[in-house]
């Protein structure tokens, strides 16, 4: 999040002056990135977020029926939301901005319709037996709704969009049994790896 | 440094350097107002990593210039400030930048 100088100090050497002048550049080009998106999406929301979502793998990976395996999911969904709706006001707060007001508000807009659509998915996947599905589905949407939310985001969000997506993508061709690895990689291993990213570069 | 360009392009001439955006703190300030209709102080110290004494320093010298403008509200009982580029305040950004690009341009074509 925080910008470094734009110029390269305690260099004895001279600096060529193109050089310079690009390191200008480059200092403008990245503090407009920054700012574009003192994004409220909590990197670090994002690691506990994949850090839970391994665990319902891992959880989920070890239930026979259906109804089980459905309802380890769903509980880590809520968990996420339980997660991610603090990490995401407190970001914002500490930036002294409303999540609701601005880009929080333009990524929330973005972001609902695929979540909604995915509920609605779910249910209708679920009531026809249809639970092979629902990885690809719900990685699918998920990522749909990082991209489409992430375009008023940093770079990096709608990155970690579309991995979620291409995931979903595989899964739905891949293996019932893969499922949960699908899961395991895209909630996981993809949300841990972007939020530590986020948090690192975009303030926490 | 910049005086060591023998005048390769009219347009990269030191002279024509706006010195009041060249510094790095009043840069980082316009560049990231150039990206949003406003930012908060606290905003912009954490954006720029900066004391709260050193940006209001410099956003001063910017205000003064008619670079930004400054608007002080309250959000319930604590003070906020509001900082917005002005047109002329985008138009020395744009021209810091173009003497830049033109520095580059003229110094690898030497």
């Amino acid at each position: 999040m925080a910008i470094s100088g734009p110029l390269r100090s305690s260099n004895r050497e001279p600096i060529p002056i193109d050089a310079r002048a690009a390191d200008h550049l480059r200092y403008i080009r990245e503090t407009m990135e920054s700012a574009a998106e003192f994004t409220a999406v909590p990197g670090w929301g994002g690691v506990a977020m994949g850090v839970t979502a391994l665990v319902a793998a891992f959880v989920a990976s070890r239930q026979a029926a259906p109804r089980a395996w459905l309802s380890v999911w769903l509980v880590e969904a809520f968990v996420a939301v339980a997660i991610a709706a603090p990490a995401a006001a407190t970001k914002a707060h500490r930036a002294n901005s409303a999540l609701f007001s601005g880009p929080g508000r333009k990524f929330l807009l973005s972001f609902a319709p695929p979540i909604v659509v995915g509920g609605l998915l779910t249910f209708a996947l679920y009531s026809a037996g249809i639970l092979a599905a629902l990885p690809g589905t719900w990685l699918l949407l998920y990522g749909t709704a990082i991209v489409t939310g992430g375009a008023f985001s940093v770079r990096v969000v709608p990155v970690m969009g579309l991995c979620l997506m291409l995931l979903g993508g595989a899964a739905l061709f891949a293996p019932a049994s893969w499922g949960d690895a699908f899961m395991a990689a895209g909630f996981g291993i993809v949300q841990l790896g972007f939020g530590w990213w986020i948090a690192r570069h975009y303030g926490g | 440094m910049l005086q060591t360009v023998r005048n390769p392009a009219r347009e990269a001439a030191p002279s024509d350097l706006d010195r009041l955006i060249h510094e790095h703190i009043r840069l980082g300030i316009v560049s990231a107002l150039a990206v949003n209709r406003s930012l908060t102080f606290n905003e912009l110290k954490a954006l720029l990593k900066t004391t709260d004494g050193n940006l209001s320093v410099h956003a001063r010298r910017l205000e003064e210039a008619n670079y930004l403008v400054c608007e002080k509200s309250f959000d319930g009982r604590t003070p906020k400030t509001q900082y917005r580029l002005t047109p002329a305040g985008r138009k020395a950004l744009e021209r810091y930048l173009n003497h830049m690009e033109a520095l580059i341009r003229a110094t690898r074509e030497r």
